[in-house]
């Protein structure tokens, strides 16, 4: 985060000395995009926000830890694909799962979907690529992020 | 049409004045359904805000400097295996969310990138970022990351192989919201 506001300023910077018309066209430009997709952005927040409120954390490790083999798979693509938490949550989370037992090959699915298929951020997704093909992405990663899990738990 | 505009603007944020509405409903009626809503909301707020603006002033940015030539030849439709590199460590070094990845893109897109590398672009993205990266090794270990990481690249490389052909006779575009 620090870095990108460091690169953003140099960026700016150089860009001012060279020509500061410009630089004020690309900041206006980049604000204006930025203002466009501020109410699908924030509306997306909400629905997380209410997501990790009906489904909090404990909620998350019981169901992933209840199930393994292919109900397993199923639970962890199911609810990483839905729900959108940020690494920072996410990592200390998936640790907690792989204390209490739960394998590395669900893990990895979980991981996995969570990181490749936001079903709650489609609304913002659609608005670049259209639903039709942000729907295909969002599947085709569902199904890779199964694989890469049964890979890993060939390994792991 | 200053009603048009102010209806236009209410319906796109009447989601958002809802929500408002909501959490002041039930902070005065001291409902605790609403707190953690209201703190899950600005946590992710303040993880947008502290990230979107700046990287949408990058891209702005980048649009009035780069050159689509430029762009075209190292990451567009004739990259090659090169191309796909480049997209893969441009992903790789950038942090925060997938929606992040979206405007970036877009800018991708106008700039003559091609179809397979948008693709590979995004499945980078979230996957294989650095700082991320250092935050998986570090609560899953170093064996499940790179394992994850060595699986992870193929398939979505895949992946892009797969939309390319999917979207070739599509006049598909990425579009600016």
């Amino acid at each position: 985060m620090i870095l990108l506001l460091i690169i953003t300023a140099i960026a700016l910077i150089i860009s001012f000395i060279l020509d500061s018309k410009r630089t004020i066209a690309g900041i206006k430009k980049g604000l204006n995009m930025f203002v466009n997709i501020l109410p699908s952005m924030l509306n997306v927040l909400i629905l997380v926000s209410v997501f990790l409120y009906l489904v909090p954390n404990e909620t998350i490790v019981r169901w992933l830890g209840k199930g393994s083999g292919l109900k397993g798979i199923s639970i962890a693509a199911g609810v990483g694909s839905i729900s959108l938490i940020p690494g920072f949550i996410a990592y200390p989370l998936a640790s907690i799962l792989l204390k209490s037992g739960v394998s590395y090959e669900i893990l990895a699915v979980f991981i996995t979907t969570l990181m490749m298929v936001g079903v709650l951020t489609l609304p913002v997704e659609s608005k670049y690529f259209g639903l039709k093909v942000s729907i295909v992405r969002n599947f085709l990663s569902f199904l890779g992020a199964i694989i890469i899990g049964l890979l890993i738990g060939l390994f792991l | 049409m200053k009603k048009i505009i102010k209806k236009l603007g209410l319906s796109e944020y009447i989601f958002v004045v809802l929500f408002g509405l909501f959490l002041l409903i039930s902070r005065h009626f001291n409902l605790n359904l609403s707190g953690k809503i209201e703190r899950n909301f600005w946590l992710f707020f303040s993880e947008m805000i502290t990230f979107l603006p700046f990287m949408f002033i990058l891209v702005g940015i980048f649009d009035v400097w780069v050159p689509r030539e430029k762009v075209e030849k190292h990451i567009g439709r004739e990259s090659g295996i090169k191309g796909i590199v480049w997209v893969i460590l441009l992903a790789m070094l950038q942090a925060g969310p997938l929606y992040g990845a979206f405007p970036v893109a877009y800018l991708l897109w106008k700039k003559g990138c091609s179809i397979r590398n948008i693709f590979i672009y995004l499945g980078a993205f979230p996957t294989l970022k650095i700082p991320m990266l250092t935050f998986e090794i570090g609560f899953l270990g170093l064996k499940f990351s790179f394992l994850r990481t060595l699986f992870t690249l193929p398939i979505f490389i895949l992946i892009g192989f797969i939309m390319e052909a999917y979207l070739k006779n599509k006049q598909f575009q990425v579009k600016q919201p």
